[in-house]
């Protein structure tokens, strides 16, 4: 864990404990069982973006696949009678292929991830409307999917299982992200893709395969989000989700540069926003303040870490010069 | 000096150096330099790469404070002059880089920051204004395009047209020209040395740097030549010539030359072949190359006369537009530069910071990145297995650095090219290819460089070396090969290694 990781652990602790005090609510079970879903949910879908900024790009299109690919799946076990985990794993191999056409464009063809993803944004956001035709998609009553149920909605010894499904996944993704050879590609290639190319590494194939992987988590998370509403309106499902999740990497330690970040860091990025979420409610501020909270918060944490690092700077170079001088003089 | 043109001569000098000497840490740049640049007189400026030129550059543009020395500027007496000081006394620079906006018009860009705005407080550009100022100098420059035209749709020759007018347009006296040449084709030429004869027409002087002789032939009144920051000669028009130049340019003095050092090699197999390559940069150059085993082979040339392009196309980074690549005698494709690195052809760039090494990481990360599979269990890194590698690496190149877990962006110069080194000799070279090895390096870490390249060599790799440094590539090479505008103009076996013969190759003449 980093300097930068613990500060920002300190930070949800006094933060909770401060929510704690004006409003005893917050730790009670079942808000935190509520929160702690909320933080599985968005974090698989963080996760996903962060191996995307990694590498120096963005994936501007989450929310609106969180739509597609949610409308699809229900439709795919409501209406079509699909086995769902049949459904399930065809929801994934989308994802994979959204990611993959996505990484192409950006590798290959060279486009900027920025457009390419924000096309994706309008393209699959409005697939999702003509799809239902501007409806909703939605289980018809007494449909019961128990298992899948269990597993996306259902609660193990009190906690949310979408909960232990981002500790899985987190773990699964930390070995990938700092212990793999694909995990030191990624971050050789943020820091610096032509001397990464130079020494021989596949760049275009890393850089895909990350889309691919920010793809699958995504539909992932899609399938979460949809047994959790359980109905999905694709016009409004999912909106400002990509914002959430590069928020969380950027509060997490990321730099939209590339080459910066940890997993540890996304993971408690995303629990900072949710415990905002949850404050907004608790501490009766109104609810339309949501997002004004959420931005004012990063701004300022982003503006403490960077005057940090600017400070940190100027005392190395006056360290530097101080022994300089000193070992002038000794000459 | 004589003067062939007596009415250039009785004029006092626009602009004079006496004197002038530099130094930088080690190195002393120019050294007791004088020269005169008189109204409406072209000098061209020779020399070889390091010689001075580009010190001389700087002061003169305000760059650089010289230590002694004073510069005369239309009678004026400096001990240096200032960015405004030199902008506003009449000299402008025309680089080789040239600094336009290429998203804006022509007269946009000769005009900007200085735009005629109309009445009122909205401070709007005059546009009608602005053309007619504009239109005079484009005349001047005998420019065959109009003032609204964008600058990303002209030609270079045409971009640099519009550098020289926006000189004008700040009535400059003197205008450097620094190696406009080397990126133009031969028809574009032509049509810049006609605006060089324009502006001395019109009294202002110029100074005319390049590595094309006959350029200067054809255009200069008198030749300055530089040589290790000395003033080498200077040429008056009638005794301009190509051979001349070479002569100062190389100095009376002529080293001699570091002895073989050892019994004549005899000649390995040809490892890596180059078959009619193309360069992307010289598409109709086709070059024919043999790197063999257990050779260095010098790439010599001028800068700009496209080894780094033929490096590239051999490390897979460019694609060939034609001609084919043979390793060991079989066919190669090169579709990246993973290809070339799994073939055992391995660069180490000029660029060593943006292209070289990761700055961020630390020297253990530099040195298994290439290698990285080799260095890991079922695809996770393993830190000792990266450990013991760089360690090795670290010890037998000699890489002065606390631990190799020191993030490489600390080291000196001479160390992060050992780093860069170190990544391929932990693999398993067959080809080695060194672009600039010693740029920028100290003399000590030189000499640990050549010794590797030749251990390289006696160890059966084909060492292919490009090399801006006439003593290294002569001292260093068993054959020089001489780039000259994208062609091989010559390759020279150790019995015809001169400074001479690889110039008159690297200027596109025979050798003697």
């Amino acid at each position: 864990m980093t300097k930068k990781d613990l500060g920002l652990l300190i930070l949800i602790l006094v933060v909770g404990a401060i929510v704690a005090i004006i409003n005893p609510r917050f730790l009670l079970p079942i808000n935190l069982a509520n929160t702690s879903n909320l933080i599985g949910l968005f974090g698989i879908l963080s996760i996903g973006q962060a191996f995307v900024i990694i590498t120096g790009g963005i994936e501007l299109s989450v929310g609106s696949v969180v739509a597609l690919l949610g409308t699809l799946f229900i439709d795919f076990i409501a209406v079509r009678g699909m086995g769902w985990p049949v459904a399930f794993v065809l929801i994934l191999v989308l994802g994979a292929i959204i990611g993959l056409a996505h990484g192409w464009l950006i590798t290959r063809l060279k486009l900027q991830p920025f457009v390419v993803t924000l096309c994706g944004l309008l393209i699959y956001r409005g697939v999702a409307r003509f799809y239902t035709a501007d409806g909703t998609a939605g289980f018809a009553f007494g449909q019961n999917f128990p298992d899948l149920e269990f597993l996306t909605a259902g609660r193990s010894w009190g906690v949310p299982n979408s909960f232990f499904a981002l500790i899985v996944i987190s773990i699964v993704m930390w070995v990938v992200l700092h212990r793999s050879v694909f995990g030191r590609y990624l971050y050789a290639i943020g820091k610096n893709e032509e001397a990464a190319k130079y020494s021989g590494i596949r760049t275009g194939r890393v850089v895909m395969a990350a889309y691919v992987i920010c793809g699958v988590l995504t539909a992932l998370s899609a399938i979460y989000f949809a047994m959790y509403t359980r109905s999905i309106s694709p016009a409004s499902h999912g909106q400002f989700y990509e914002l959430y999740a590069i928020a969380a990497a950027v509060l997490g330690g990321f730099s939209l540069r590339g080459g910066e970040g940890s997993l540890i860091g996304v993971l408690l990025g995303t629990v900072l926003l949710q415990e905002l979420q949850n404050l907004v409610n608790l501490l009766g501020i109104p609810s339309s303040l949501n997002f004004a909270v959420m931005g004012g918060v990063i701004l300022i944490g982003v503006l403490v870490d960077q005057q940090w690092g600017v400070f940190r700077a100027r005392r190395r170079m006056v360290d530097a010069a101080r022994k300089g001088a000193v070992g002038a003089a000794a000459e | 000096m004589n003067y062939s043109d007596t009415s250039i001569a009785a004029t006092t000098p626009f602009l004079s150096l006496e004197n002038v000497r530099k130094t930088y840490p080690g190195v002393v740049a120019l050294d007791g330099f004088s020269m005169e640049v008189r109204p409406g007189e072209v000098i061209g400026l020779v020399g070889e790469n390091g010689a001075g030129k580009s010190t001389l550059m700087k002061i003169l543009g305000g760059v650089t404070t010289p230590d002694t020395g004073t510069i005369t500027v239309d009678g004026t007496a400096h001990n240096s002059l200032s960015v405004e000081g030199s902008l506003g006394s009449g000299i402008a620079f025309v680089h080789q880089e040239l600094n336009l906006f290429e998203n804006l018009d022509v007269a946009a860009n000769i005009f900007f920051g200085r735009e005629p705005l109309r009445a009122g407080p909205l401070r709007l550009v005059d546009r009608a204004k602005l053309r007619d100022m504009v239109a005079p100098l484009l005349k001047r420059v005998g420019a065959n395009f109009s003032a609204d035209t964008q600058v990303a749709d002209l030609s270079l020759a045409q971009q640099q047209m519009v550098e020289i007018a926006k000189a004008l347009s700040i009535k400059a006296r003197l205008v450097i020209l620094d190696e406009p040449t080397s990126s133009l084709p031969l028809a574009e030429t032509d049509k810049l040395l006609d605006v060089i004869k324009a502006l001395k027409a019109d009294g202002i002087s110029v100074i005319f740097i390049s590595h094309r002789l006959h350029e200067i032939e054809r255009v200069a009144d008198r030749v300055v030549v530089l040589r290790d920051g000395m003033l080498a000669g200077t040429l008056g028009k009638r005794d301009i010539n190509h051979d001349q130049m070479v002569k100062l340019m190389i100095g009376r003095m002529l080293k001699e030359r570091e002895k073989a050092s050892e019994a004549a090699r005899a000649p390995g197999a040809v490892a890596l072949s180059a078959k009619a390559i193309r360069t992307p940069t010289y598409p109709g150059r086709p070059v024919d190359l043999d790197v063999r085993r257990g050779e260095i082979l010098g790439l010599a040339g001028l800068v700009g006369s496209g080894r780094t392009e033929l490096a590239r196309v051999f490390f897979g980074i460019d694609a060939s537009l034609g001609g084919a690549l043979e390793l060991n005698g079989r066919p190669l494709t090169l579709g990246s530069a993973a290809d070339a690195v799994a073939q055992g052809i391995f660069l180490v760039p000029e660029d060593r910071k943006l292209t070289g090494i990761l700055l961020d990481l630390s020297i253990a990360q530099n040195i298994s990145l290439p290698n990285l599979p080799a260095h890991a269990r079922r695809s996770l890194v393993s830190a000792s297995a990266e450990t013991a590698t760089a360690e090795k690496q670290k010890k037998d190149l000699g890489i002065k650095a606390p631990s190799v877990q020191t993030r490489t962006g600390t080291l000196s110069g001479g160390n992060q090219q050992k780093v860069v080194l170190g990544k391929w000799l932990a693999m398993n070279p067959k080809v080695m290819i060194l672009d600039e090895p010693t740029r920028g390096i100290d003399i000590g870490a030189k000499a640990e460089i050549y010794g590797l390249m030749r251990a390289l060599a006696d160890a059966g790799v084909a060492v292919l070396m490009i090399s801006s440094d006439m003593e290294e590539v002569i001292g260093v090479s068993d054959r020089i090969a001489v780039m000259h505008e994208g062609q091989i103009s010559g390759i020279l076996d150790k019995d015809q290694f001169s400074q001479e013969n690889v110039l008159l190759l690297a200027v596109g003449k025979q050798p003697k």
